[in-house]
């Protein structure tokens, strides 16, 4: 009798501690295929979408009658051919599929054309009429929140007084308004900081960043069994998909399948907003029985979907002769674009990291959600985070210059540490990393001669100016929503030993397959290569949630280890009454079962055999796991709680030379050291602390978005839009992985969360550039640095410094300059 | 040449009818399809071109809509689909091929203008069992992380350190007159027009450094 399967000799184990990505080979021979890669369905049509050319108008009419004509079209679909909701809003209502009656920003959808061709897709779109009544755009963040403009209310955080156990008079049973708040019980928050002894204010305008994903958004949707539809998604998101397309065509939810196999990057832009194009190729699918594919050009792309919230942040800080922080008053505005998609939580994230890692004392933190005439801001790689600790790093040095310190010694004499470990918030810092890391990171980094150094070569050189800044980050993990915070996983082992496994996170180039794969090898002691992840798919691990807020291998890897461990356990059982074996001796590594027998003899067994033999008695050998974060909750009536099941940390010290009459510079050397617990995968992990941190730089130093009077977008391509390319990643750059320091919380293996926490090391490399510019006016004067700091930022920052006599202004000069 | 004695009128037309490759399948129009939407190639008059291109060592002939960039001709017609389509216009890098061994934009040149050229794609450079150096070179060093855009950076790779070989100086080299080196600097340089949004930059160069010295 043949054996079940005949099975190949087993390869060597591979190295489980590094793995390389799970697709490496098919990326470096071009053979991981992307959706627009994979062979086409037969018939396969092509859509395009008319966009409105304005940000604010009625639609008096669209006139699509030459576009039915044109050749090539099949289809021609507008609001009104929408059978269920015309609505693709993530959370709340406001993001129509097609535009209806009125538009909303320029770049919305107005309608959709499908073709035979792509060409003739596009081609088609030009050939539409439409009139518009034109009403005044809201385009001004600040003014839209003077006008009450908003797309969800204002949230205020508030702590009234800086001892971390005395929680008396903070808004515990507040029902009243924001104003009614502040004359309430916590009006003493305000008394603290007034009664500081200096001050410092100043505001900034911080810039958003395009995701520039290099895979542009795609879906692909074809009709599939019982008149459900498959689609094919590049999409964080795939529940979040199959939810919307359902409710676009008004079916249920198991008609759909979303799946997702890669994203050429996500970085947050294809969260919510990937859902649209999934919904539309859904659609025309729909109407016209056939398959359709809807790629955009990049033009299209960047007009059409949102990008990172510009913020517009004001602060007053109160501090004493050592720099010590007594009071905040943070105000930051969100520019959440026409619509509330996700910036409920982006805003509040970015209250929730105005402390960055510092005690704040007495702090009042209020976040504004402005309403704007373009596309729909959304996720991006920190959600908020970035924008939200801008304020506190840009007061620091402030604090340091007015007081004539060293920046690094008030931000580590202002760094969270027992005693002083409550943030405005509510919630207790309960891991003390970030002292000790920032140490040790000042000495691997040799901050002080460094710094030295460069005073004296700025003393000698009046052109080149060099700059030097270590900025630590603290990042909060866990949505904030928190009913995101589950997963769910499936893991099979087929008779022949192989073992595949689906969850519920998608895989965007952060290595989450890899990690997962890693940890279902572990739990059932098997080489890496036995263990394979096939799509997210969302009939294979329902109800998932994004792959986003850095979660996905805390979460995904957790609910597939609880898979792996269901199945241990039945194999265990099993094998303990098969072979007579001793139940506590049992043990799965290197691809056997090692066990004791009862008469204390040592026993193995191969783990294909032994899965061949399980099957054979009838065990079942597929299991799901689920896992739900424990600790978590945030009371937003009360605004207090534990959003954050753990903190993740890091620092960097960046150092920048400009030329102060060209404004152009570079970042010559950057260094970090970066917690991320125990890592699952220190090369994966060393490859996103890099890559975030020169995602980071980008979008603080080189990507510009630019919107003309009418509110168009200009810069809508790779020409006008500039991220990072070789020559702007730092020359000498050092990068390090904190050792030694495992999750103080049960995660996965105690690993930490790395996905977003590192984009933020690059507020190092702006602080750099105000430390080189103030060295223009002596290191006493702050000036002035928006971002983007592109050259032209920096070389105006340099012009006023100049402009400005020191000598008058030091001791007032704590306010922005112009 | 009486394919292109057509009014501007009627090449706006057939071009909207025309496929960017010349992918014979995907024109069958639907039901629902309306009479002016027949396949170009009943319409006949498309400006077409025969093109013969040694791809990754075969010889293939390509009959193509002029209009088409080699870009288009590899990935739908061919289906050579690791060269990627990032930006479309020639800034971010991704469709990077060799053509004669130089390195080229794909998608800023029309493949009737390489008759008789021969085109090395990323999966003419090595296979899984088989990688080239500088494929394996990526592997070992995480010279990606989303891998949208690897097979250009590996393509680009290439033809930068063919050039560095040649002794092609860049806006790095110091010295014009004295052959260039693979440094850091150089291969920063030279690597500048090829975007990877993960910023897996450090890794690349690591790679391309490793591969040269190999």
């Amino acid at each position: 009798m043949r054996s079940l399967i005949d099975l190949p000799a087993r390869r060597a184990s591979s190295d489980n501690v590094s793995p390389a990505h799970d697709s490496a080979i098919g990326h470096v021979t071009g053979r991981a295929s992307y959706i627009d890669d994979l062979s086409e369905p037969s018939g396969l049509l092509h859509l395009a979408i008319g966009l409105s050319t304005r940000a604010s108008a009625g639609l008096a009419s669209l006139a699509l009658d030459a576009v039915r004509r044109a050749p090539g079209v099949v289809e021609v679909l507008t609001a009104a051919d929408i059978p269920g909701h015309n609505e693709v809003g993530a959370v709340y209502p406001g993001d129509p599929l097609l535009a209806e009656g009125e538009v909303r920003y320029a770049g919305q959808a107005l309608f959709a054309v499908v073709a035979t061709s792509l060409r003739a897709a596009r081609q088609a779109i030009a050939l539409a009429s439409v009139e518009y009544v034109d009403r005044p755009p809201s385009l001004d963040p600040v003014e839209a929140i003077r006008q009450g403009l908003t797309v969800l209310p204002e949230h205020v955080q508030c702590r009234a007084t800086p001892a971390p156990l005395d929680r008396t008079g903070v808004l515990a049973d507040d029902n009243g308004t924001s104003e009614q708040r502040h004359a309430g019980p916590d009006g003493n928050w305000r008394q603290a900081l007034d009664a500081a002894p200096h001050h410092v204010e100043g505001e900034q305008f911080i810039g958003g960043q395009e995701h520039f994903y290099l895979e542009g958004q795609i879906a692909l949707a074809e009709p599939w069994e019982d008149d459900g539809l498959r689609i094919l998604t590049s999409s964080q998101h795939p529940s979040e998909v199959q939810k919307l397309v359902a409710e676009v065509l008004g079916l249920p939810l198991h008609r759909i399948v979303a799946e997702v196999r890669r994203m050429g990057g996500g970085f947050g832009g294809k969260e919510s907003q990937a859902a649209a194009l999934g919904a539309l190729a859904a659609l025309a699918a729909w109407r016209t029985g056939r398959a359709v594919k809807f790629r955009m050009p990049r033009e299209t792309d960047m007009r059409f979907t949102g990008k990172r919230h510009p913020f517009h942040n004001r602060y007053r800080i109160g501090f004493d002769d050592d720099g010590l922080i007594h009071g905040a008053e943070i105000e930051l505005i969100g520019d959440c674009g026409h619509s509330p998609d996700l910036s409920e939580g982006v805003v509040d994230r970015a209250m929730f990291h105005a402390d960055n890692a510092y005690y704040l004392g007495s702090a009042r933190v209020i976040g504004h959600r402005a309403m704007t005439h373009t596309a729909s801001n959304t996720a991006f790689r920190g959600f908020g985070g970035p924008q939200g600790m801008m304020p506190i790093e840009n007061a620091l040095d402030d604090i340091a210059r007015r007081l004539g310190l060293d920046p690094l010694d008030v931000r580590k004499r202002n760094l969270y540490a027992p005693g002083r470990d409550e943030t405005h918030y509510g919630q207790r810092i309960e891991q003390h990393l970030i002292q000790s890391l920032v140490e040790q990171l000042e000495r691997d980094s040799d901050y002080r001669t460094r710094r030295e150094r460069i005073r004296q070569y700025n003393a000698a050189s009046p052109v080149v100016k060099r700059g030097l800044a270590l900025t630590p980050v603290k990042f909060g993990i866990s949505f904030t929503a928190a009913h995101l915070n589950q997963a769910g996983a499936l893991v099979r082992i087929y008779t022949d030993g192989s073992v595949l496994a689906n969850h519920g996170g998608t895989e965007m180039g952060q290595g989450l397959h890899t990690k997962v794969c890693q940890v279902v090898a572990r739990e059932l002691g098997l080489p890496l290569e036995l263990v394979r992840i096939s799509a997210t798919r969302t009939d294979k691990v329902p109800n998932t949630s994004p792959t986003a807020a850095s979660s996905g291998a805390d979460l995904n890897a957790m609910a597939a280890r609880e898979a792996a461990l269901t199945l241990r356990s039945r194999l265990y059982a099993f094998a303990a009454k098969r072979h007579a074996l001793a139940p506590d001796s049992l043990a799965l590594a290197d691809g056997e079962l090692r066990a004791t027998t009862l008469e204390g003899e040592s026993f193995r067994l191969d783990w294909a055999a032994l899965v061949q033999q399980a099957y054979m008695a009838r065990v079942a050998l597929f299991a799901e796991g689920h896992y739900s974060t424990p600790k978590i909750g945030y009371d937003k009536r009360a605004a207090r709680g534990r959003p954050f099941y753990y903190f993740a940390y890091g620092a960097a010290v960046s150092e920048v030379e400009i030329d102060s009459l060209s404004g152009e510079y570079r970042v010559v050397r950057a260094d970090i050291l970066h917690d991320v617990g125990e890592s699952l995968n220190p090369a994966i992990d060393l490859g996103q602390v890099e890559g975030g941190y020169i995602q980071g730089l980008g979008w603080l130093t080189s990507e510009e978005l630019k919107w003309n009077a009418e509110g168009q977008l200009t810069t809508v391509n790779p020409s006008t839009y500039k991220i990072p390319a070789f020559d702007d990643a730092p020359i000498d750059f050092r990068v390090a992985l904190l050792e030694g320091h495992p999750n103080s919380e049960a995660t996965i293996y105690r690993s930490k969360a790395v996905g977003e926490p590192p984009f933020m090391l690059a507020i190092s490399a702006w602080a750099a550039l105000r430390d080189a510019i103030s060295s223009i006016g002596g290191y006493r004067l702050n000036p002035r640095l928006d971002t983007p700091a592109t050259p032209e930022r920096v070389l105006f920052a340099c012009q006023a410094m100049r402009e400005s006599d020191p000598a008058k202004t030091s001791r007032v000069a704590v306010q922005a300059q112009p | 040449m009486t394919e292109f004695r057509i009014s501007r009128r009627q090449m706006l037309a057939l071009g909207a009818s025309a496929t960017a490759g010349a992918v014979a399948s995907v024109a069958a129009p639907g039901a629902g399809a309306n009479a002016d939407s027949r396949p170009r190639e009943a319409v006949g008059l498309l400006p077409t071109s025969n093109v013969s291109l040694e791809i990754n060592g075969r010889a293939v002939v390509l009959q193509v809509d002029n209009r088409t960039t080699l870009l288009d001709a590899l990935r739908e017609q061919l289906r050579l689909t690791g060269t990627k389509k990032g930006c479309d216009q020639g800034q971010c890098g991704a469709c990077t091929v060799l053509l004669d061994g130089r390195r080229i934009n794909a998608c800023l040149t029309l493949a009737v203008m390489h008759e008789g050229a021969s085109i090395t794609t990323i999966e003419g450079l090595g296979t899984p069992d088989q990688l080239h150096p500088l494929q394996a070179a990526f592997v070992k060093h995480d010279g990606f992380q989303c891998g949208y855009c690897t097979p250009g950076q590996i393509c680009s790779a290439v033809g930068a350190l063919d050039e560095i070989e040649r002794g092609v100086p860049s806006f790095a080299s110091t010295d014009p007159a004295i052959a260039p080196q693979v440094t850091a600097a150089e291969i920063r340089e030279r690597m500048s027009g090829n975007l990877c949004r993960c910023g897996a930059y450090p890794n690349i160069v690591a790679a391309i450094i490793e591969t040269s010295e190999a």
